[in-house]
């Protein structure tokens, strides 16, 4: 009996140390993040880093400015938004509140195709078709811009934006709807006065992980929108050539020396990177946690 | 004023309408481009023999081998923590600080740039323990990656096992382990495989990670050791879509090699749906 008890406890200890992982993970990644990056004050200033507006790593007298990289991903997730919010929140209304049953259980699942395909795919696609289209209509000198990467970004967000949302706005009870539709509300002025506002926290969720999301993705922005390490205009540099946080993080550590000021200015950006989609995360689960609906 | 209601509810319905349109519109679209014009590449050759003159011609076996590898290297270290820290939350942990802090632990590293992760690799595994651009740290990096995924779908399994079964084995004096193993874990094992097949699909797909710990832009040679390069199907992909002279001749193979992926992620992704929505369903009767 009591070799068994001290078995119980070493196996839930086990199991304890297994959940603990992600805390130590997530700690780990904090420390060897931020002290590559702080490594690049030693040498830069950190006031320089943040105020400099030219992204210059490889001229003789190198400037390490985040400001032109941060705006780039700025703009593009802006724009991203922009064009998927809407879309998909629409989208998400449409698949729980209209859709016959039948049709909703065939459209989420494609919809969540959206999910499945690697960034990868998104990029190369983007690439080939949306890159000449957008040069084309816009008669640009390259299709390859910020607003090319918002729109495979926004893509690219929208199973996220839909698949939170719809999870919202079907939880709302059903008692409230049929009070306003026996108050003698037709079913539109029942979904957008009754049904979205007390979905309205889900879907708010929905908008900070699509916004995380598409802050945070690589490889797509890097192949449709240009990388030129330049401060945009808003809203003019919508269709000119930016470049992320991420992007340059992606492009640029193949070619530097280990160690070097360059190299510490990566884990720098990637800092800032994952500063803010940690806040975001944050806000995200916040609101999902402090209004999920209960009746 | 009643038939205003009733005019504006057609036209947001049909707004609405065109959004859904919308959005199908770009699954099809995607799909049909990759498929319709990767079809034609595909054979055997392409898919088990390597890349020749300056990758312009030939196969992409030594990606799919990479990528395989990469698959393996992940699951075998996140698949059993991820189910044991599942299993920790959902049938231990108290209510609390620490549980909260896991929880949150979890959701941050979900919600982590993949490109972040590819730095953290670098800086631990590469540099830190020294293991050098290889398989093993961009193994090791994607399991972290992955994680999170297979935690959240084991822990969605393991609730879904009734109360009833947890009791009815407590009650025959089986001891709290031996009744998560024999009575809750086989319960589950449905849901847990859902999650490590999602995850198989996310470590496929993955390509700035890697990039960052361990791919190789051309490593014919298939990988002897874990301490290796290797070349991986997403990374292959970048690389003949954006660097060389011969983009536009390569670019048959560029969608060969989309297609394979996209086959690969969705191939994996309809298993995992088909296993989960058939243990709902059972789950609800």
């Amino acid at each position: 009996m009591l070799n068994r008890n001290i078995k119980e406890k070493g196996i839930e200890s086990l199991l304890f140390a297994a959940g603990a992982t992600a805390v130590i993970a997530l700690f780990l990644l904090c420390i060897f993040l931020f002290r590559e990056g702080a490594l690049l004050f030693e040498n830069y200033p950190v006031s320089s880093f943040l105020t400099d507006t030219k992204w210059l790593p490889t001229a003789t007298k190198p400037q390490y400015g985040l400001l032109p990289l941060l705006l780039g991903s700025f703009v593009v997730t802006v724009g991203s938004i922009l064009f998927s919010v809407p879309l998909g929140i629409a989208s998400a209304i449409y698949i729980s509140e209209i859709a016959d049953p039948k049709i909703a259980n065939v459209l989420k699942p494609v919809t969540e195709i959206l999910a499945g395909i690697p960034s990868v795919v998104y990029g190369f696609f983007g690439l080939v078709i949306l890159v000449p289209i957008v040069q084309k209509t816009l008669s640009l000198p390259t299709g390859q811009t910020a607003l090319t990467g918002s729109i495979m970004l926004g893509i690219m967000a929208l199973p996220t934006i839909i698949s939170i949302s719809e999870d919202a706005i079907s939880s709302v009870p059903r008692s409230i709807k049929e009070g306003s539709l026996a108050l003698g509300s037709t079913e539109w002025q029942t979904i957008y006065k009754v049904t979205v506002p007390a979905a309205l926290s889900g879907i708010s969720a929905a908008v900070m992980l699509g916004i995380g999301r598409a802050i945070g993705e690589t490889m797509t922005v890097m192949m449709v929108s240009g990388n030129s390490a330049i401060i945009p205009g808003f809203p003019s540099g919508l269709f000119e050539s930016v470049r992320t946080m991420t992007a340059t993080i992606a492009l640029e550590m193949g070619e530097v020396p280990q160690g070097s000021d360059h190299f510490h200015a990566l884990f720098a950006i990637g800092s800032v990177l994952f500063i803010t989609t940690f806040i975001i995360n944050i806000i995200a689960n916040y609101i999902k946690r402090r209004y999920r609906f209960s009746l | 004023m009643f038939s205003n209601a009733k005019l504006n509810e057609k036209i947001a319905f049909a707004l609405l309408k065109v959004a859904m349109a919308m959005v199908i519109a770009f699954v099809v679209i995607i799909l049909y481009d990759i498929i319709s014009n990767g079809y034609g590449i595909l054979s055997i050759e392409f898919i088990t023999s390597a890349p020749r003159k300056g990758m312009t011609q030939g196969g992409i076996f030594p990606a799919i081998v990479g990528t395989t590898y990469l698959i393996m290297g992940s699951m075998i270290v996140a698949l059993p923590l991820g189910i044991l820290a599942a299993i920790y939350l959902t049938e231990y942990a108290q209510p609390g600080k620490t549980t909260w802090m896991i929880e949150m632990a979890i959701n941050n590293l979900a919600g982590t740039p993949s490109v972040v992760f590819g730095l953290f690799g670098l800086a631990i595994f590469v540099k830190y323990f020294g293991f050098g651009d290889s398989i093993l740290s961009a193994s090791l990096t994607l399991a972290l990656l992955i994680l999170p995924i297979i935690i959240r779908a084991s822990q969605e399994a393991l609730l879904t096992v009734p109360k009833e079964y947890r009791e009815a084995s407590l009650a025959l004096g089986v001891t709290k382990w031996e009744t998560i193993r024999k009575v809750v874990l086989p319960a589950a094992i449905p849901g847990v495989v859902t999650g490590a097949i999602l995850g198989v699909g996310r470590v496929a797909g993955e390509t700035a990670p890697i990039l960052l710990t361990g791919a190789a832009y051309f490593y014919p040679r298939l990988p002897s050791t874990i301490f290796s390069q290797f070349m991986a199907l997403p990374y292959h992909l970048y690389v003949l879509a954006t660097a060389g002279t011969n983009i536009s001749q390569t670019r048959p193979i560029q969608y060969g090699t989309a297609l394979i992926l996209l086959l690969l992620v969705l191939f994996v992704n309809v298993i995992a749906v088909t296993i989960r929505s058939h243990y709902r369903k059972k789950l609800k009767r």
